[in-house]
């Protein structure tokens, strides 16, 4: 029997609406109490979290590990290992490897390697389609069985109308979530950047918002026909949120996460063609990043999620146009979201915490995000202001693309409770 | 960061006034036209293209040899780059035989500029990809300079493909800091609507007529096929609503002077009788190219100014 005890940190568990100090007793790898004081009669590892917020581990429903195809990047260990830095307990690995997560074998190889690492919890993503073609449907029902959580074809959107519907009706046979990276990959042939005065002032091509507004728009109409969990990842458009919050308002099972980046950042705030700054959707206009906050604010938006997206130095160290897309985000999400919504005044502290746990949790339909006895016992530890500094080059990644290296947080993560064992501690 | 010349947005207007003033000095005159200088004797250049390109670099190859330094020119397809090697291993390895300058053009935005973070040595842009071009803004007005006009007030109308134009965002940045009056104009597909904001003085219009009236300067633009990603404008539509004609002159003030960065497809964005009239000032900036790019050589390779020494 193993016990361990968080002493006397502010608990807050949006599942519960409990906030306030106490301690998170975790016997055997699961919650068994929450309280004032709790007495454990034998020798028990104790953590003491006086002054630092005791949350439910936080998820993370939006990782890409690399493995398999791209250990060059990224493995599920390095990407585990940097999930538990930046206080993730659970993350969702995105099926874009080589092979492409799109059967059975590839899902129980993720999940078995991550088991075996036994890091953070990583929860597979299937494919919507066969190697993400967009044209035949992927193994969703046994991905199912084998442990994935929900389906996407991340990075290759579901071009075919038709095939969409035909994925969202077979995923709630199943009651899985279809997430899909929202992007109408004509409208956005070519382009490098937001469409925007930026675009044409540096002379890159642009990504225009309306790439992403008309695939939304398609996939909520979509959404209503097949009464299928829709999900809108990393959502970055003015028009897109205000969609999704007219999804809602119709009572539809749509919900939409949204990424540290897109509300930190817009697209003035890149140094001249800084490849670190280069990702899909890309760092969009002032007012979108405006509107993705209200987002946050209003309900619109459910969940925080990183689209951490490794991709080597090399190629990144490139002219703009032919650097990948994609950055990294795991160890600084919880930085950037302390200072852009909660010391910013946005919102309290337990709608933050939701966003990383119960809001995510409840998207994908699992048992966690919470302190209930009972749940997992991940607990994510962390301070509201000690005061650090990004240093990409100590990440636990193996790559080194982040936009936020040398920035200074106030408040981050301090340690990372998976399964009642501490996997990560600063 | 070395002084090098990436762009005309990051200029001070005073900046680019002593390279205009300076490169008067190295305009060919009278009799005795061409004269040949020691000012950078010992110092040496190299032009690294990586795109197509003979007006620009002989220009810059010439411009250095009048002013005495050595130049090297060396293209892409011609390097290592065709065996695979990186934009910045490549650059790192002409920095390491100190050169004092690379004069270099690439087909992607911004190469020079992300190049530039890494490198000591001092990058002149001679073009990158749809950004910027700055020399070819600074031969322009010293071409409308030796015309008798000011710039302060001109009206100057842009024609033809402006969003995948270098010439023109460098023209557009260098007018606006002199308070000219700037009109850009082509196909809405070709003429992103942003770009009314991206620097003072800058409308748009798609017609032509509106464009070119009272206009005191027509620059057109050549319909660059090669950076066309799509079917923006039907091309066989394109001379007979954006084709400069010589009726559009007479719209324009008497004495306009149009001009064409090069080079030029008669019969597609400007009529033989256009290009050839005399109205045109095509051969003198191709002439004023060197002048400016001497002008520019010195400022990089030898910050202080110092007064011409003729060799005679």
């Amino acid at each position: 029997m193993s016990t361990l005890l968080i002493r006397n940190g502010r608990v807050i568990d949006p599942g519960s609406g409990r906030d306030g100090v106490a301690d998170v007793w975790i016997e055997d790898g699961v919650i068994r109490g929450v309280g004032a004081n709790i007495a454990v009669a034998n020798a028990a590892e104790v953590l003491d979290a006086t002054g630092l917020v005791a949350a439910p581990g936080f998820i993370d429903m939006h990782v890409h590990l690399r493995e398999p195809g791209f250990e060059h990047a990224e493995t599920i260990e390095t990407g585990s290992r940097a999930a538990a830095a930046g206080g993730f307990a659970t993350i969702c690995a995105m099926p874009n490897t080589a092979p492409v997560n799109d059967s059975a074998t590839v899902t129980s190889y993720i999940a078995g390697k991550a088991h075996q690492h036994g890091i953070v919890n990583v929860l597979p993503i299937g494919a919507i389609t066969k190697n993400s073609q967009g044209e035949q449907l992927a193994e969703i029902g046994s991905m199912r069985k084998a442990g994935a959580v929900a389906i996407s074809d991340d990075g290759r959107p579901v071009m075919n109308a038709r095939v969409m519907r035909r994925a969202m009706e077979f995923a709630r046979s199943f009651g899985m979530p279809v997430i899909n990276h929202c992007e109408d990959l004509n409208l956005s042939a070519g382009g490098d950047m937001h469409e925007g005065l930026e675009s044409a002032r540096l002379g890159l091509r642009g990504i225009p918002g309306c790439s992403e507004d008309v695939m939304v728009a398609r996939d909520i109409l979509l959404a209503e026909v097949t009464g299928a969990r829709y999900h809108v990842a990393h959502i970055s458009s003015r028009h897109a949120v205000e969609m999704v919050a007219f999804a809602k308002a119709r009572g539809l099972a749509v919900s939409a996460e949204a990424t540290p980046h897109h509300l930190a950042l817009s697209d003035s705030d890149m140094p001249p063609y800084d490849g670190n700054y280069k990702m899909k959707p890309p760092l969009r206009s002032a007012s979108d990043v405006e509107a993705v906050l209200d987002g946050i604010v209003n309900g619109a938006i459910d969940a925080i999620a990183t689209d951490h997206a490794p991709h080597p130095g090399s190629e990144k160290m490139q002219e703009f146009e032919n650097c990948p897309f994609g950055i990294l985000g795991l160890e600084t999400a919880l930085g950037v979201c302390l200072e852009k919504l909660f010391h910013s005044g946005k919102i309290e502290l337990p709608r933050l915490v939701e966003l990383f746990t119960a809001g995510p949790a409840r998207i994908l339909g699992i048992n966690r995000g919470t302190l209930a006895p009972g749940a997992p016992g991940d607990v994510t530890i962390f301070s509201l202001d000690r005061e650090w500094v990004y240093d990409v080059n100590k990440s636990f990644s193996k790559s080194r693309n982040s936009p936020f290296h040398g920035k200074s947080f106030r408040g981050g993560p301090v340690a990372t409770v998976v399964a009642g064992r501490i996997v990560w501690q600063a | 960061m070395p002084r090098g010349l990436l762009g005309i947005e990051g200029l001070e207007r005073g900046e680019i006034q002593a390279i205009l003033d300076r490169a008067r000095d190295f305009q060919p005159r009278g009799e005795h036209a061409i004269r040949k200088y020691d000012l950078l004797r010992g110092r040496m250049v190299v032009n690294l293209f990586f795109e197509a390109s003979t007006r620009t670099r002989t220009s810059f190859e010439i411009a250095a040899k009048r002013l005495g330094a050595d130049a090297v020119s060396i293209t892409a397809q011609a390097s290592s780059v065709a065996k695979g090697e990186s934009l910045v291993d490549t650059l790192n390895t002409l920095a390491a035989m100190h050169p004092d300058a690379i004069i270099m053009r690439h087909a992607a935005s911004g190469a020079p500029h992300f190049l530039q973070r890494y490198l000591d040595t001092p990058i002149i842009n001679a073009g990158d990809g749809t950004h910027e071009h700055p020399t070819q803004a600074l031969l322009d007005a010293r071409t409308i300079l030796d015309r008798g006009a000011r710039l302060e007030g001109l009206r100057v109308a842009i024609i033809g493909d402006i969003a995948h134009s270098r010439v023109a965002r460098s023209n557009v940045h260098l007018l606006s800091k002199y308070g000219a009056e700037i009109v850009l104009c082509g196909p809405a597909s070709l003429l992103p609507r942003e770009l009314a904001h991206i620097a003072k003085g800058v409308t748009l219009t798609t017609d032509m007529d509106e464009a070119i009236r009272g206009a005191d300067v027509i620059m057109m633009l050549r319909v660059q096929l090669e950076r066309q990603h799509e079917a923006a404008f039907p091309a066989n539509e394109y001379f007979q609503f954006y084709g400069l004609r010589l009726e559009h002159l007479l719209l324009a003030k008497p004495d306009v002077l149009v001009m064409h960065p090069g080079p030029i497809n008669r019969g597609r964005e400007i009529s033989s009788e256009v290009a050839d009239s005399q109205r045109s000032v095509i051969l003198t900036q191709v002439e004023n190219g060197i002048a400016v790019r001497m002008a520019v050589l010195e400022r990089v390779l030898s910050p202080v100014p110092e007064h011409v020494h003729a060799a005679h």
